[in-house]
């Protein structure tokens, strides 16, 4: 071992730069022909939970579509369970990994095909309404946005510990809506402007 | 052992909004962000193994029939969290321009010759030490819009997980002495000199191979330090 390998961390964190309007070929590159690690299709037949789409546009402080956004979503199985191992609890036993990607297209759009998760526990030993994490990535932003999905249906939204840290009126930027008569969400993400969607500082 | 995530340590990020760099102004968030505690959705993270990369992929000089234009170098280094302990198993995804600074992107309309043998995308997994080598050519300076005569110095995108959502890390290594970082408000958007600094690669006499390639090394900090057992009574 050479001596530049000891005390990296001794300076610090590594700094965030954008990502750039050119990472599809590497981050979502199926239309380069080169093979994809991460997908917009979370599903695996063995998962456990409803089958859900979730669906939205990305828009900017002028309410133009973003269209070189990418989305990144992380979530538990339908039974709350993560695929990690700082889930110390019962694992799943699928090959369901609750992570996906989806970059947006010439409308702003991004969309996934996944379960719906579970509730999985929170601050405190309180349980957390059923909740995806968002990961938001695009030129122009230098570091990622981190928000939340919760779903309008779910009664827990309203006891949720970390709904309860969001200014109420604030509070409908994170819930998706459930289209009439099937299993699709939606979910629109304004960076900035009237809507600003909620954004987490973790 | 458990790890924790310092909020201390986001300082080190450039801010959402810096005016140097034209397309945060429409897109930066405005609204102060909501403070949330870590739980477990943010400090569990997805795995991505050895089996998620072919050989090609780090080695981004062998995904075509000949060789591409450029010089050839070797990037290696080593991932490690804030207690200095490697980051082993993590999946790094890399992206570059050509020698002649030209993204095969379908977006990158920069009049510059693209390289039928360079893709410039590629994947490596760190090894238990937390250890990473890639072989490349390195990139080019390339134009862009966001002021008059604008360049980006070279760059390599760098991609990185770590253990957890709260790890996952986007960023930009460079090369030593590039003239164009004074320029260059992406790179300055970070606050401290210091930390700014960290993401220029070395030179390394050691990494370089006679009569073939030059080498850099990058080495990378992600978020996370161990927990205290008493905060974490259950910890395996």
């Amino acid at each position: 071992m050479t001596t530049e390998d000891n005390g990296a961390a001794r300076r610090g964190v590594t700094p965030s730069q954008t990502v750039g309007p050119f990472f599809h070929y590497c981050l979502t590159p199926n239309a380069y022909g080169y093979a994809e690690v991460v997908t917009d299709d979370l599903l695996t037949e063995d998962a456990a939970g409803e089958r859900i789409r979730i669906e939205g546009r990305v828009f900017d402080g002028d309410g133009q579509p973003i269209t070189d956004a990418m989305i990144e979503i992380w979530q538990a199985d339908g039974e709350g369970r993560y695929a990690s191992p700082a889930d110390t609890r019962v694992r799943p036993n699928t090959r369901f990994k609750g992570f996906g990607r989806s970059a947006c297209n010439s409308e702003g759009g991004y969309r996934f095909t996944t379960v719906k998760p579970g509730s999985v526990p929170g601050p405190d030993g309180r349980a957390q309404a059923p909740h995806v994490n968002v990961g938001i990535f695009a030129r122009g932003l230098l570091k990622r946005l981190f928000t939340r999905i919760y779903f309008a249906e779910e009664a827990a939204n309203a006891s949720d510990p970390i709904l309860a840290l969001v200014p109420e009126d604030a509070r409908a930027t994170l819930i998706a809506r459930r289209r009439d008569g099937e299993p699709t969400y939606t979910f629109d993400i304004h960076l900035q402007g009237k809507n600003e969607t909620v954004f987490f500082e973790a | 052992m458990k790890l924790a995530y310092p909020k201390e340590s986001l300082s080190v990020h450039p801010p959402s909004l810096y005016p140097g760099y034209v397309s945060t102004v429409k897109r930066a968030p405005l609204r102060p962000l909501v403070v949330l505690p870590h739980t477990l959705s943010e400090l569990a993270g997805p795995v991505y193994g050895h089996d998620t990369v072919r050989p090609e992929d780090t080695d981004l000089t062998r995904q075509h029939a000949g060789e591409p234009l450029g010089e050839r170098i070797i990037v290696t280094g080593r991932v490690v969290d804030e207690d200095d302990r490697p980051v082993p198993n993590t999946l790094i995804e890399v992206w570059q321009a050509n020698a002649a600074g030209r993204y095969i992107h379908v977006a990158d309309q920069h009049d510059a010759p693209l390289d039928p043998n360079f893709s410039g995308a590629g994947r490596v997994v760190t090894d238990a030490d937390g250890r990473y080598r890639l072989v490349s050519i390195k990139p080019g300076a390339y134009p862009w819009r966001n002021h008059q005569n604008a360049w980006r110095p070279a760059h390599i995108h760098f991609s990185l997980f770590g253990p957890s959502f709260l790890s996952r890390l986007v960023t930009q290594m460079y090369f030593p002495g590039d003239p164009l970082f004074a320029y260059d408000p992406i790179f300055q958007s970070i606050p401290d000199s210091a930390a700014r600094e960290r993401l220029i690669s070395t030179f390394d006499l050691e990494t370089t191979q006679p009569e073939w390639a030059l080498g850099y090394r990058f080495d990378i900090v992600l978020r996370g330090r161990s927990a205290t057992p008493f905060e974490e009574p259950h910890d395996d």
